[in-house]
């Protein structure tokens, strides 16, 4: 059983509508990615009046702590389905969201769950895709960086056969303007003069 | 015996310069500021002017401030990025000049580990998940094998350059963040604007559009100001929500600029207390751009020996956090 309880740090009237909306956006998009054949628990009830959500629980490791106990190939098998998930749900039009190796689930020691799709969404935009492949990449970066290459290099493999090497190649390219949008640069400095062109003319 | 390290401090408004000892104190402070005009943001040409014509005066105060005569130093620390290239320049070549003279080693600092290292000396934090908020960096982030590990961050504007070009488009004076704060206390409705967190990233681009409409539709701006502070500042904590989870950090250190806000605090400490983490924040004299953050963390790369020959010491506007080695932690 979920519940999203009330978070003291937002104020009352935007903490209500966040919970209320991404509780029933969870449940539906958790049903949706399952018909896309990308596993999660079984959703069988919903209360929107108490943000609640009952459902199949996952026994296993978080893919967090699985992968170190895993060697290369396992490493790389593994990474691999995780990148086909991922070009599965984007080829049925979801987006997760929120791509950690906390919301991924190993049951049985081979059966991988997404979880957690609080954040999900329905999109095709590249932009959307971008941000899910970000979020994947920063996760393998900070937490498993000795794995860092080798791991998103096989994510990116699974989720090449999954959609294809075109949509593949515009998604990655996104991957890395949104990457370089927030980075600091002269440029976020600089947007701070839209009325000097003004003063200008 | 203890080494005495002058750092500057020039990657955007602020020009400063201090002297540290590698025991652990910061024996001077001192700074100007370069403020633009009510309405107007940062001229990184101007602010180098500005920065130039007072750059002397400033390193003459640290020293005395310090009561350390330039041949007492061990060393001169310079951030040579990330910010404007310009100003930065300004800095650099000060740094190269006293370094060259007194014929002591420079020493290359990132601004926003100084931040960090400022805010570690002044708390007492060993290993915390960091969160630094200033003009130039929204990041959250946790020391691992030589690195600062990113786990999330802004992607696209800073909460710094939000309530700073919040704050110019209704008028407000630099800095625009104590400004909002102070008028966000006056503010009683809530009025719902764009909040957008994925995975710990944040994204301010559309919050500062839709508050931006609103004050021209004539919204208070007390109401905006608290509506802003909310929505953002709730973005930040549910994405540092994420990240202490997702790392089971029991430390959570706030520096940067925006670390003085009280709203923003207290949001903080709400999470850290949930997941039994302690929140600590920097003292506040040295939350924003100073040089003790440059001088501090000088002293800690001066026991390691990372110089630089002034002939490389090129600036580095962009220069990435996750990108330096760090061997002293």
């Amino acid at each position: 059983m979920k519940t999203r309880l009330p978070k003291s740090y937002r104020v009352e009237a935007l903490d209500s509508s966040i919970r209320l909306t991404r509780t029933s956006r969870e449940a539906h998009l958790i049903h949706d990615s399952k018909r896309a054949g990308v596993p999660t628990p079984t959703v069988y009830q919903v209360d929107v009046s108490t943000c609640t959500i009952v459902m199949e629980y996952i026994d296993g490791p978080r893919l967090k702590e699985a992968l170190s106990g895993m060697d290369e190939s396992e490493v790389r098998a593994t990474c691999n389905h995780v990148g086909s998930l991922i070009g599965r749900l984007h080829s049925n039009g979801i987006v997760h969201g929120d791509l950690t190796t906390s919301n991924m689930i190993l049951r049985d020691r081979s059966k991988l769950f997404f979880i957690d799709f609080g954040l999900s969404d329905y999109s095709r935009e590249v932009e959307a895709r971008g941000v899910d492949l970000l979020l994947m990449s920063r996760a393998f970066k900070s937490t498993h960086f000795r794995l860092y290459s080798k791991a998103f290099k096989a994510v990116l493999d699974g989720y090449r056969d999954a959609v294809g090497r075109v949509d593949t190649q515009l998604v990655l390219s996104k991957m890395h303007e949104i990457e370089k949008r927030g980075r600091y640069s002269e440029r976020s400095q600089t947007t701070l003069l839209p009325d000097l062109k003004q003063e200008q003319v | 015996m203890a080494s005495l390290v002058l750092g500057i401090e020039s990657t955007a408004h602020t020009f400063g310069a201090s002297v540290a000892s590698s025991d652990g104190r910061v024996l001077s402070d001192a700074k100007q500021v370069y403020v633009p005009p009510t309405g107007r943001g940062i001229h990184p040409r101007e602010a180098a002017q500005h920065h130039s014509s007072i750059a002397d005066v400033v390193i003459r105060d640290a020293l005395v401030q310090a009561k350390v005569r330039p041949k007492d130093l061990d060393a001169v620390a310079i951030a040579l990025g990330p910010g404007l290239g310009p100003t930065l320049r300004i800095g650099a070549t000060m740094a190269r000049a006293i370094a060259s003279t007194v014929r002591v080693p420079l020493i290359p600092v990132h601004h926003a580990i100084g931040h960090i290292e400022i805010g570690a000396l002044t708390t007492g934090s060993r290993d915390p998940l960091v969160v630094l908020l200033s003009g130039g960096h929204t990041t959250i982030a946790a020391f691992a094998s030589r690195r600062w590990r990113i786990y999330g961050e802004t992607e696209d504007i800073t909460v710094g350059n939000l309530l700073d070009m919040f704050a110019r488009s209704a008028g407000l004076p630099s800095p625009g963040g104590p400004e909002i704060e102070r008028l966000a206390m006056l503010g009683k409705n809530f009025i719902e604007l764009p909040y957008t967190v994925k995975g710990n990233d944040v994204s301010y681009s559309g919050l500062l559009t839709a508050a931006t409409k609103l004050l021209q539709t004539g919204h208070p701006i007390e109401d905006l100001c608290f509506s802003v502070q909310e929505v953002s500042f709730s973005m930040l904590a549910e994405a540092v929500e994420r990240s202490l989870a997702h790392t089971e950090k029991k430390e959570l250190l706030l520096v940067g600029g925006v670390a003085s806000n009280s709203a923003l605090r207290k949001k903080l400490e709400t999470v850290a207390s949930e997941h039994d983490a302690t929140l600590r924040a920097v003292d506040p004299k040295y939350a924003g751009d100073c040089g003790a953050q440059i001088s501090w963390t000088g002293t800690l790369a001066f026991g390691r020996r990372l110089f630089i020959d002034v002939e490389r010491s090129e600036v580095r506007p962009r220069w990435r956090l996750d990108e330096v080695d760090i061997p002293w932690r």
